[in-house]
Parts: C-alpha cells; structure tokens; sequence
C-alpha cells in the first residue's frame, strides 16, 4: 500500500522486537469476539489511476459553475480566485500543519492569522476580529449566544432579510439551549419594522445586509434602539466583496459583525469549506468565540506572535467555555487573506465596482423582459425578481437549457407564498455574452 | 594568460562562530515583516479593468471611508507567503507525533480531486439536476461511513469534530424529548480524561455535566458508571480508545449500563483511526460517535482546520439526524432540505457539509481499501507500541507497560528531581527537529506527554525519533537542566513571552503613532 | 486583630471587624501561573458561601473564586484588573480580591485555620 512505509519485514521484526507474536495480541483490550478477523467486505485497495477515474466520472456528472452562464448566489458566490492563491495554499508548510499550539516553529500560521484578524477588522469596521469560524451561519449562531452572554438576556431577534439557512441554524441551536428567538416575516421588500420589536428583555438583533433579497440596509437606527435598551446590533453579510462598496456595519453602529468569507480566495465547493469571519468591539472581546492570535516578545526580544486568550476556549474552561469550537478554518482564513492582500484596497474597491456595475447591468436587461420584475430599490451584486410562475420550474428549465439562472426563494423559503421568486446573482466572472444568453433563455422559457 | 579565477574550495576554521546579522536574517531562515508594514494601499496583484460608466444603486450607503488594507504585487505577495510558510513545522518536513491530533500523510491524489471542477465548482444552491454526481459522491462515502462503524444513519452535515458532537448530543437531546423525558434526564456523564469539547458540547446543550473518575489502569470502570446512574443521566460521553491511548476494555458493559437506565451512549470517535476495520463501534453499543474526517481519513489539518466531523447514528437516534439529508429515488438522488413535518433536527450549518473534505476522505477511503484501512489502524498501533516498548526503561508510563492502541501516554514522575518539566523536554525536542507531543493532555495524568508516531512513519524514521529521545531523556537524567530551560535554541523563534500576550492583547496591527510634542518633551 | 481563615479552593479570608478581606492563597496563585486577567464582582452583590464570586485567569488555566462565608460584597480591588500581576506578587496584600460585609460569623468556624490550610497544602502537593 503506497502510503504505508512498513514493509512486511519491519512488521515482524518490531513485532519480534517487543516479544508479540501477531498484531492482534497489541488489540486485547478489544472483546475477543467483537475484534474482525478479515477485513469488512468493501472494495480493496485501488492505484491511483482507478481512484481517479472513479471520481472523476462522479465530477463528470456535475455541472460547474465555470461551464455555463452561471447567476447562483444566496449566501455563495462564484468569484476568480488568482492562480497565486492556490499555489500558495498547497505548501507543504501550510497544508500539513497543524493548529498553532507551538508558537516557536508555527510562526508562519500566526503571522497569518493575525493579518487575517486585522483585515477582518479593517473590513467590517470593527477593533478585533477572531481567527475564523467554520462559516456564516455557524459564525452566526455564535454571535448570538455571544450576546447572550454580554446582555445575560436570552432574547434574539432575526430581521426577515436574514439568509433563510443562518435563521434556522440559530433557531436550532436556540431550542436546545433553551433561549428565545423571534423570527420577523420573510422581508422581501426590506420594509419590516424591526425597532418596535426592540426592548428591555432583547438580547441581540440580527440584521443582514445587503439582506438575503439583495438590499442594503441602513443599520444606523437600529442600533440606537438596541444601544438604548441594552441590547447588542449583530450585523450580518454573505457576500464580504460587499463590505468594499457599502458603508461599513462597524460605521453603523454593530457591536458584532459576522458572515461568510467564501467570496475571498475559496471555491464554491458545494457548501463547505467556508471561512466565516467574525469581528467585534475590544470591549466584548473576552466573550468572543473562537481563537485568537496576539503579538508578543520571545526570550531574545523579537516580535513574535502567539494563541492569546485561550481560558475562553473549551481545552481550558470545559463546560465552562465561550464555545465548543476547536478546529476552525485555518487554511480558508490563509486562502482568504493571501486573495485580499492581492487585491489591497485598490484591487477589493474595484472589483466591488466590476460586480455592481455587472449587476445593475444585468438588472436593466432583466427589467426589459416581459412578466419580470425586479423587486430591489438598491442593491449590490445580486437581486430577487418575480417571475410570473413557479420560480423553481423557471430554474430548471433554463438549467435544462444550459443556463444557470439563480436561486428559487421557495427552496429556502417554502410555504411562504414567496414561489414567484428567484435571487439572481452577477459578479465579476458574468460576461456580457453570458448576460445576453440569459436573457434569451429566460424569454424562451416564460 | 593565466585564469586568475581561483578561489579557496576548502572551509577555513572561523574564530567567530556566530554573530548577528545587519538583517537578523540566519541564511535560509529569513524573517518577515507584517502586511502592513510592506504592503501599500495603491498597490494591487490582481489586474482588473475598471467598468465602464454606470449609475449606481447602492442607494445612500455607499463606502465612503476608507478601508486601510494594504496590497502586494504578485511576486510580493509569493515571497511574503513562501517565507512565512517557512516558519512551520509540517509533517510532510518531519514526524508530528501530535497525540490525539493523528497528523498522518495527506496524499495529493485527495487535493486533486477536491480541486475536479465538478467538485469545487458546484454551488450548494443549484439544481439538484445538475449535481447528481456530487450527491452520490456524498452517498457513497455516508455508506463506507455507515459499515465501517455498523451504525443504521449518518449526518454529513457538522463541520469538524466539536460540531459533531453538538450534532450527536442533540440528536440524544431530540430523542429524549420525543420520549417525553426532556425535563428529567438533565445530566451527561463525561470522564476526566475527556476532551475538553465533551464537557463544553454538553453545557451547550444545556446538559449538566457530571465528572466520571478514570480508574487506576486508566480506564472507565462500569461500577463508576453505575454509580452514577439514574433516570435523570441522558448519556455518557465517552472517548474510545480513550485519551490515554487505551480501548476501553469495559465498554460493552458500560453500554449496557446506560441503556437499562434509559441513557444513550456517545462515543467521541477522535482515536477511531486506531480501529478502523479491526472493530465496528455499532457492536460496542454505540448510539453515536463523529468522525473526524482530518484525522482518521486524513484530510489534511491545514494549520487548525477545515475540518468535518460526520456523525453516525445507531436506529434509536437515526429519526433525529438533522436536514440536510439525501434520500434516494430510484436512480435519482434528492436533498431533503426541510425538517417540517419530520423528527429531524432544523439545520446546524448553511448548505450540505463540508464537500471539500468529503472528496478528500472518499479519495483516501477508495485508495486504501478495507484491506489498507484494516492495515493502517494495525500500522498505527503498531508504531505507537514500539515506541512504547523501546522508551518504557527510560520513561514512566502511568498505567503501566501494557500494550496502547495508536498512541501512547508517558507521564513526567520520570522527570522527577532533574528540574526539567514536560514543557522543558518537549521544546527541546523542537531543537532535535521534532514537533513535541501533545502535552499536559489528559488532564488526569501529571506532566503528559501524548505520543501519537501514525502509520505514515518508516521504521528508519522511527528508529531515530527514539534514539533521540532516548538521547534527551538521558541528558535530562543526567541533570543537564540548560540543553532544556533555554530551549529551542534553533527555531526561528525562541520561547514566547504568553503572559504579556494575554495581559495587554495586542491583536491586530494599528499604525504607528506619530510621537507627540508632549511625549518628546518627556524623553 | 485580624484573623484570617481558608477555604480547600484556596481561598483566604481575613476578617476585620464585620468585614472580611477575600482573596486566593500564595499557594494557589503559584499552582494558577501568571495571573493575567481577573473578573470581578460589583459592590453590592449578596453572594452565598460557596458561590462564585470573582473569576481568575492565567494563560493556561481558568479558575472560579468563591464566596467562603456569605455576604454582601462591599468592595472590590480594582487594582488588580489593570495589573492582574499583584495577585502573584502579593496575594495575601495587595492582590486581595474583595470584601464581604459577613452576614454570619458562625460560617467563619466551618474554615481552616492558618496550621490546618498549611497542612492540607502540604497534603495537596
């Protein structure tokens, strides 16, 4: 077997050496009748070329979004990822490393980390930012017992333009810890009144924006109200290239901002691996999740950089702790932030440029086709228009015709009235030739 | 004309054996400076052209404060990473005995199918028509899962080990409930030697968390067990092998324990890669246990993760699995995404689980076979018994000298009287080129050193782990204290001042701020 | 003339008239390490014996400080939350953690003196 070093030879000359005389003797703590003698009647072991052609004709029976007019979004987002990205991540040093727990020969992860907090921070306009979480919606649900914890309330409030999917992960979460959540109405239209839900016994309110529909939203007096009464903002995004061209959650008044860093430097991946980046005021930083790297002094006086504030965590404080996340997305978090420090300021405010103005592009085209009709006053990359029909039957229909044409909100939102729906998504791979089959196909199939 | 080229070829004795460099740069070891003291804002790596004109709709909440984030070119950008990336330690550059951690090869094969695009180019929300492979990809690695361990279900879904088990214990905690005992069975039983994401899983849950002892053989002994039974303990939380590298022997009956009192049985499965093949937890009596991807199928660790963490399910708790799930109809396969109308758990994550990895453990799974799976638990076993049997005369194994699984738990009564600590011993290996073990881990046994070699290792590679650590712990013997209190003395840095780190943090950079008037007047 | 009594978390009390000064032991700060972050109580607070009153924190370690009689806290040492070193320092003085106004004296008697922590300190190394 290509990945085991033993040789028969060396297994019974160790085996030898100790005074054992078969492998299974090293198993006896294992009930005798329970041990398997043969090996489980599975396929057995495969080359490399048989490996490759068995899942390349599994990859083969998808369609990637590289392959065809692609408008997918709704919480991911195909962008470019540079070549340089990848390159980088696959270094031995990176991929095969484990959790910084050795400051002296892990200074490469820390460095990093402690970049990724800073551009976190920057971004969201916020003092600290942690080390990543495993994505948004996990990221989300954490702010939420987060402010739990600062307030020592248990009331939370989601808007109605927060992504269908981080709602039910923090319901989830919240009927097992036994908290309150109130969940506002799907919020096509970002009309809901969400300040007179605001009061003393709020913990937290948590707005996303642009929201789930595409709009922005001003968090301003939200977070007056909350500040008034005692309760904490959270302010939540998917797409983080938004973050470049919309007033920044720290600007408006969050106390806690987390969402998705898939966008930046990772693949669309079907779902996971993400990064979720999560960010807060110095003040709250003792209740944050998560982990946390810091700068300090070696032993001859040179910066180096270390895990700090680790009695938070669940190795230390057991039952106890902020959370019970261990593992995080370390090599997503260094695909993130090696993207953005490609990009820089220069290169993020442009390419938030090159997505909006494909977007609103997109947009005009869509409003000319007859029976459509774009729902958003403003947005950013991506948009709901209602079609007249069945969005989903839309959607398959120009899949059908080679067309990748957005998200039905009835899949994420079923039951709601809301089947007319479909969240379509423009970034900066969308070419005009891609925009124009779209359209054509959309009219074929109304 | 003579070549007047030549040059000594020989080294010359130096009287100067080191000195500081003007750059503090040691040859190859170079340091590197943060992003933002080299990075500018008007730089970028990435050639983009600007859009033509266009009216905005970003409404009045355009950005228009400036963000701050420096850029590199691209040939900037490699060389700041290439040289932080040299700051590491990683197993493909040498033996990572990380006890618990299982840093084992990560084959290539599994990075490049991850990276198909008919993997990594699929989004999560687009027509199930069009990801039909994906979706098998997904079913066929939930049924290695699902035979490996003899366990009825599998949620894909929970991202890395400590979601896991927030997935099991909440399935636990759904059943409980469906039983109508929710407002009685209030208390989970974890033993000391538990990760520390056991306790912190339960609390989460809302459970209250009571401490098992472990016994003197480091085992959990059923009468502990059983004394500590009633009909308000919901489940026991149970590392297997456990955290000092040992089967628990009394597993079955501890199972059962739980099950007559009416209580369900969670098995941490970190060390299941000490098993696998050789016995399926569904026979121990196992009602849920998480793999995690990145250890047992070594997806690699990727300095702290992505990780997964599956969860199987025995048929007691396979109702309770949270959506998303896949069901199969006929030669279609379809993603139930909706928990209404069912027992299933709502979502604990966006989306379907970490794909990404599930290609990577697929690939590894396929690659060994049951024969290879089989053999590399017996590999791993085997290494970690070596080093066992060939250090046992030099250092003290608190439970005795009796075989381990796939790694194996030294304690520091050895270390008695030298005035080196485990801390000193383990970053002395650092010097040897060695990343130290896990240590103080488990908290039950003083001063642990956690040894977990993995069968990735050559018994050449072996060898010379051990005569160097047989090395150290003489020197250590011997009262040679400075080879250990000062160490490393060869890591690109030395030991790392944690208490001014968490005293005053300092985690992020801010600019330099210009001195003021005030402040140089008092200078 | 103060006394002063402790508890097996290693807690001191000195008692000054209806007041006891609160704080951990030289013993338990060297077990803890560096000391680099405390949470304390607000004055005011009416704690039970046994309950937790003040958190202490080194780098690798998390510990609870408890309310060794029961009372009301009627102050508390800010000092140490901007230089959590005084605990190490100078646990018995100017690393004291709070006060308690003590609701009932009796509860006093239930705590070891200075020769039995001693003792049970030498029984716990």
């Amino acid at each position: 077997m290509r990945y085991l070093p033993l040789s028969e030879t060396d297994r019974s000359g160790m085996l030898a050496r100790m005074g054992v005389t078969h492998v299974d003797e090293l198993f006896a703590d294992v009930p005798a009748h329970l041990l398997l003698k043969d090996p489980l009647d599975l396929p057995r072991r495969k080359g490399e070329l048989d490996v490759a052609r068995q899942l390349g004709r599994l990859a083969a029976r998808n369609v990637p979004a590289s392959s065809v007019p692609f408008f997918v979004g709704a919480g991911a987002y195909k962008h470019h990822v540079p070549a340089t990205v990848d390159h980088l991540l696959q270094r031995s040093e990176f991929l095969t490393s484990y959790t910084p727990y050795q400051p002296e020969i892990s200074q490469g992860t820390l460095q990093y980390l402690f970049e990724f907090q800073t551009q976190v921070a920057l971004l969201t306009g916020m003092d600290v930012a942690n080390a990543s979480m495993y994505d948004g919606s996990t990221g989300t649900a954490e702010a939420v017992l987060m402010a739990h914890r600062v307030t020592r309330r248990k009331k939370a409030v989601l808007s109605g333009g927060l992504h269908p999917h981080y709602a039910e992960v923090v319901r989830t979460q919240s009927q097992l810890a036994g908290d309150d959540v109130v969940t506002m109405d799907a919020d096509v239209r970002a009309s809901e009144d969400i300040l007179s839900q605001i009061d003393a016994t709020t913990s937290c309110v948590v707005v996303q924006t642009p929201d789930f529909f595409g709009n922005p939203r001003d968090l301003t007096a939200i977070a007056e109200k909350c500040h008034a009464n005692g309760a904490l903002l959270i302010a939540v995004f998917t797409e983080v290239v938004s973050l470049a061209a919309l007033k920044s959650p720290g600007a408006m008044g969050a106390d806690i901002v987390v969402g998705e860093g898939q966008s930046i430097g990772n693949a669309l991946n079907f779902g996971g691996p993400y990064v979720g980046l999560f960010a807060t005021r110095t003040k709250y930083v003792r209740q944050m999740p998560g982990r946390l790297c810091g700068e300090t002094l070696d032993a001859e006086g040179r910066r180096g950089f270390v895990l700090t504030l680790s009695t938070r965590e669940q190795h230390i404080r057991r039952d106890k702790a902020t959370s019970n996340i261990c593992t995080n997305s370390g090599l997503c978090a260094l695909a993130f932030t090696i993207h953005m420090t490609l990009l820089g300021e220069a290169g993020l405010k442009r390419l938030a440029r090159i997505n909006h103005a494909n977007a609103v592009q997109l947009s005009g085209l869509l409003a000319g086709v007859k029976g459509v009709e774009v729902l958003n006053q403003s947005f950013f990359n991506e948009f709901t228009i209602r079609v007249p029909g069945k969005a989903a039957d839309v959607i398959e229909k120009l899949a059908a015709k080679g067309v990748l044409g957005g998200v039905p909100v009835s899949r994420l939102l079923s039951g709601k009235g809301l089947d007319d729906l479909i969240i379509v998504a423009n970034t900066e791979v969308n070419t005009d030739e891609d925009r124009a089959t779209f359209v054509a196909a959309l009219k074929e199939v109304l | 004309m003579l070549n007047n080229q030549g040059r000594p070829t020989t080294p010359k004795d130096s009287a100067v054996a080191s000195h500081e460099t003007f750059t503090r740069n040691r040859g190859l070891q170079m340091e590197e400076a943060l992003l933002f003291e080299i990075g500018r804002t008007d730089v970028t790596g990435v050639d983009l052209d600007e859009p033509a004109s266009f009216v905005s709709r970003l409404g009045h909440l355009a950005r228009e404060e400036e963000i701050g984030l420096p850029g590199l070119s691209e040939p900037e950008t490699m060389r700041h990473y290439v040289r932080l990336s040299q700051k590491n330690y990683a197993i493909d550059s040498g033996l990572y005995p990380l006890g618990s951690c299982t840093m084992k090869h990560n084959p290539r094969l599994n990075e490049s199918m991850a990276r198909l695009p008919g993997f990594s180019d699929i989004h999560p929300l687009q027509p199930q028509s069009t990801v039909q492979g994906a979706l098998t990809l997904i079913e066929e690695l939930a049924g290695w899962l699902m035979t490996l361990t003899n366990m009825d279900a599998v949620a894909m879904s929970p991202k890395a080990g400590a979601h896991g088990e927030y997935c099991g214990m909440a399935a636990i905690k759904a059943a409980i409930e469906a039983k109508g005992e929710g407002a009685l069975r209030k208390v989970v039983l974890v033993p000391e030697s538990a990760h520390g994401t056991n306790p912190a899983t339960a609390a989460a849950i809302g459970f209250e968390v009571r401490s098992v002892p472990a016994g003197a053989d480091g085992n959990v002994h059923p009468d502990a067990v059983r004394a500590l039974m009633g009909p308000e303990v919901a489940a026991i939380m149970l590392t297997n092998p456990n955290t000092c590298g040992l089967f628990e022997r009394q597993i079955v009956e501890i199972a059962q324990i739980l099950h007559e009192g009416g209580g369900y049985f969670y098995c941490d499965g970190a060390n299941f890669n000490a098993i696998v093949g050789k016995v399926r937890p569904g026979d121990l009596g196992i009602d849920a246990m998480h793999i995690n991807l990145h250890k047992t199928f070594s997806t690699p660790h990727g300095g702290g993760g992505p990780g997964a963490g599956p969860v199987v399910l025995s048929s007691r708790l396979a109702p309770f699995a949270p959506v998303p799930f896949i069901k199969r109809d006929g030669d279609k396969l379809a993603l139930v995404e909706d928990a209404i109308g069912t027992q299933a758990l709502g979502r604990l994550t966006a989306f379907h689980g970490q794909m990404g990895m599930f290609v990577r453990a697929l690939s590894y799974i396929l690659s060994h076979g049951s024969d290879g799976l089989k053999q590399a638990s017996e590999d791993a076993v085997l290494n970690a018994n070596y080093v066992r049997a060939r250090l046992a005369d030099l250092m003290s194994l608190p439970f005795g000298n009796r075989p381990c699984m796939h790694e194996v738990l030294f304690d520091d009564a050895w270390l008695k009287d030298t005035g080196v600590t485990t801390l000193d011993f383990a970053k002395a290996m650092i010097d040897e080129g060695y990343h130290p073990m896990t240590m103080y881990f488990p908290l039950v046994v003083h001063g642990a050193m956690l040894i977990e070699p993995t069968e990735s290792e050559s018994l050449a590679s072996l060898e010379l782990f051990i005569m160097t650590l047989r090395d150290l712990a003489m020197s250590a013997l011997r009262g040679e204290k400075t080879r250990f209190e000062g160490a490393p003395f060869y890591a690109p840095r030395r030991r790392l001042d944690e208490t001014r780190a968490a005293r005053a943090p300092v985690l992020r950079w801010t600019p330099p701020q210009p001195i003021t008037d005030a402040q140089q007047a008092a200078e | 003339m103060s006394e002063t009594r402790y508890t097996k978390d290693h807690e001191y009390i000195r008692v000054e008239g209806d007041v006891g000064i609160v704080g951990i032991t030289d013993f338990a700060q060297g077990q803890l390490g560096d000391v680099v972050f405390v949470e304390l109580p607000q004055a005011g607070k009416v704690v039970a014996k046994g309950a937790e009153a003040a958190v202490v924190e080194s780098v690798k370690a998390a510990s609870e400080v408890y309310a060794p009689v029961s009372g009301e806290v009627v102050d508390v040492n800010g000092a140490i939350e901007g230089q959590p070193g005084l605990v190490n320092e100078d646990p018995a003085g100017k690393g004291w953690f709070l006060k308690i106004k003590i609701k009932d004296k009796a509860e006093l008697s239930e705590l070891m003196d200075e020769a039995a922590y001693q003792a049970f300190v030498s029984s716990c190394s």
